[in-house]
């Protein structure tokens, strides 16, 4: 028997004023799968995030979070909810462990239990050996592990996780790509908004690629890379003229293009002749990435 | 909307204790050399030219009045700076109403806080005036409880204010123009009969009055009925500042 989603928006609408921040937007999320939310700046991510934990009310639509209505029940989806903000706001005066000790009091941990659940998310975070260092001695990865580690304190059945890792080091992003997937593979149910594709692609089983507070695109990378940009690209490089005439050119056979600066990427070439690509200049071939899809759903003008 | 839920307030307390543990000194020093200070150069400088205020030594009256100084501004001060902190500048508050947890009960929990904390501050001016000649009496055990109710309501006051302003830097408006002179027409240095008889209309809504009044019947033996109006005064400043805090805080915080 199939199971009911952990998550499901219907015709969620959300304006502030004028500005439609989210609109008319329905997804739902299956439980222990991952969720990729992608989308560029101010496509009306974080606005779904807080819509979810009741934070900003709808205009239009609902929520539900397993099962508890957002408009009606937020304080019961909030209490099996963790939530990992875009924005650390962490008592930064406060030691690690004094951190975690009050998110135990306000999630409601019973407290015979609050004391290994700190120590579960101090490992989690692997902040054990700093757990009574204050918050404002630690490092900006070690803040946002903190804060991954205090968003799974209450045993969540579902993690909001808001650009975990933006604005981060490589090597601390991958760290924390650890913490996710090791939430993920417990089973919990995880949303994650990001804009960073290689984010989604390493932790999300699903992905959906929100602009203008719509979702536009919805599958796995392999769904949504068939279904918009096909299997091979070829990558001409040259003078923007150079560029222009092989995006018209492209255009008039029916291919997909997309520029990056001095290159040029053609999409979906895998059934097109060897010949007419290599008559239009010297290229190079590559599979298609997400970052495609991406770029030609969400970018202001689409060649080809 | 949910319902008040009793069970988020310990949490609100959890997070207010740690802090306090941590910055108890310096919150407290403040809190008490303050009135102090006032009980001290205006009670005995002043009272060097003054003897006595409707029968009493002029320290001891102002002894008593500067308790309400005292729960004036452990109160409101909190109220104003430390919400406005940590909604605007640390985002905490965001963070606390992704759990279980209503504005109401975040509101709540952080003014009972700081009215527990104003209880003792706020006596300390009073227990101070005993060696001035203030005769101690069992009735002075109402002061704590006193001075709790009326920094509820102030510490509400202070949030709706922090509510109502977008850069903290605007606090000075209402410290000039709101909570100097709740201070001065109130009775703390003076006695308000001597003041134009509107002077006492308006003082009917000035809580830091009635914190005052109820002060000094209870440090002189003087309740009656007439306290019941003031308690009643203070009840009222409370559940409207409550109210408005709220209502405020809802509008900045829940989108």
């Amino acid at each position: 028997m199939p199971s009911s989603p952990a998550l499901s928006i219907r015709h969620a609408t959300k304006r502030f004023g004028e500005f439609v921040a989210v609109n008319d937007l329905s997804l739902e999320v299956m439980p222990g799968t991952c969720l990729g939310l992608l989308g560029p700046n101010g496509a009306g991510k974080t606005t779904l995030m807080r819509m979810i934990t009741g934070q900003t009310g709808l205009n239009g639509g609902s929520i539900s979070v397993l099962d508890f209505d957002i408009a009606t029940q937020s304080r019961s989806a909030r209490s099996v909810l963790g939530v990992c903000p875009q924005q650390d706001n962490m008592d930064d005066q406060q030691t690690a462990r004094e951190n975690l000790a009050l998110w135990a009091a306000l999630c409601r941990v019973p407290r015979a239990q609050r004391k290994t659940a700190i120590s579960r998310a101090l490992e989690t975070a692997q902040l054990t050996d700093r757990a009574n260092e204050r918050v404002t001695n630690l490092s900006g990865g070690m803040r946002r592990r903190l804060l991954l580690g205090r968003a799974f304190i209450n045993s969540p059945r579902l993690v909001l996780l808001d650009e975990p890792t933006v604005g981060l080091d490589p090597q601390v992003r991958s760290d924390l790509w650890l913490i996710i997937d090791g939430m993920r593979r417990s089973g919990v149910t995880v949303v994650m908004s990001t804009h960073y594709i290689e984010e989604a692609e390493r932790l999300a089983d699903d992905i959906a690629i929100v602009n203008h507070g719509q979702v536009i695109a919805r599958g796995t990378p392999p769904q949504l890379r068939e279904q918009y940009v096909g299997l091979e690209a070829v990558e001409y490089f040259g003078p923007t003229e150079v560029l222009d005439e092989i995006a018209t050119k492209a255009s008039a056979v029916g291919l997909k293009s997309r520029r990056a600066g001095l290159s040029i990427s053609v999409l979906g070439v895998e059934n097109t002749s060897a010949g007419l690509l290599d008559s239009w200049g010297r290229l190079s071939r590559r599979p298609t990435n997400l970052e495609d899809v991406f770029v030609l759903l969400t970018g202001e003008s689409l060649d080809g | 909307m949910a319902k008040f839920d009793v069970r988020s307030l310990p949490a609100i307390w959890t997070r207010e204790l740690i802090i306090f543990k941590r910055y108890w000194p310096g919150t407290t020093f403040t809190a008490v050399l303050e009135p102090l200070i006032f009980l001290f150069a205006i009670g005995l400088g002043v009272g060097a030219f003054v003897d006595e205020i409707d029968g009493m030594k002029y320290v001891v009256f102002v002894g008593t009045g500067a308790v309400a100084t005292a729960v004036l501004f452990s109160s409101v001060f909190p109220g104003m700076y430390n919400t406005f902190i940590a909604r605007v500048f640390q985002k905490v508050y965001d963070g606390i109403l992704s759990t279980p947890t209503t504005t109401a009960e975040l509101m709540v929990g952080e003014a009972t806080w700081v009215a527990a904390r104003t209880a003792v501050y706020g006596s300390v001016p009073m227990l101070a005036t005993i060696p001035f000649g203030l005769t101690p009496r069992w009735t002075m055990l109402l002061v704590p409880p006193i001075c709790f109710i009326s920094a509820l309501g102030l510490t509400f006051l202070g949030q709706y204010i922090s509510g109502l302003v977008k850069v903290i830097d605007s606090f000075s408006y209402f410290q000039s123009a709101l909570l100097t002179p709740l201070l001065f027409v109130s009775g703390t240095y003076f006695p308000i009969d001597g003041l134009p008889a509107w002077f006492g209309t308006i003082s009917n809504v000035n809580p830091v009055y009635h914190c005052i009044e109820l002060v000094r019947d209870a440090c002189f033996g003087m309740l009656s009925l007439a306290s019941l109006w003031h308690v009643t005064a203070l009840v009222l400043f409370a559940a409207i500042t409550g109210t408005l805090s709220v209502r405020v805080m809802t509008k900045r915080l829940i989108t």
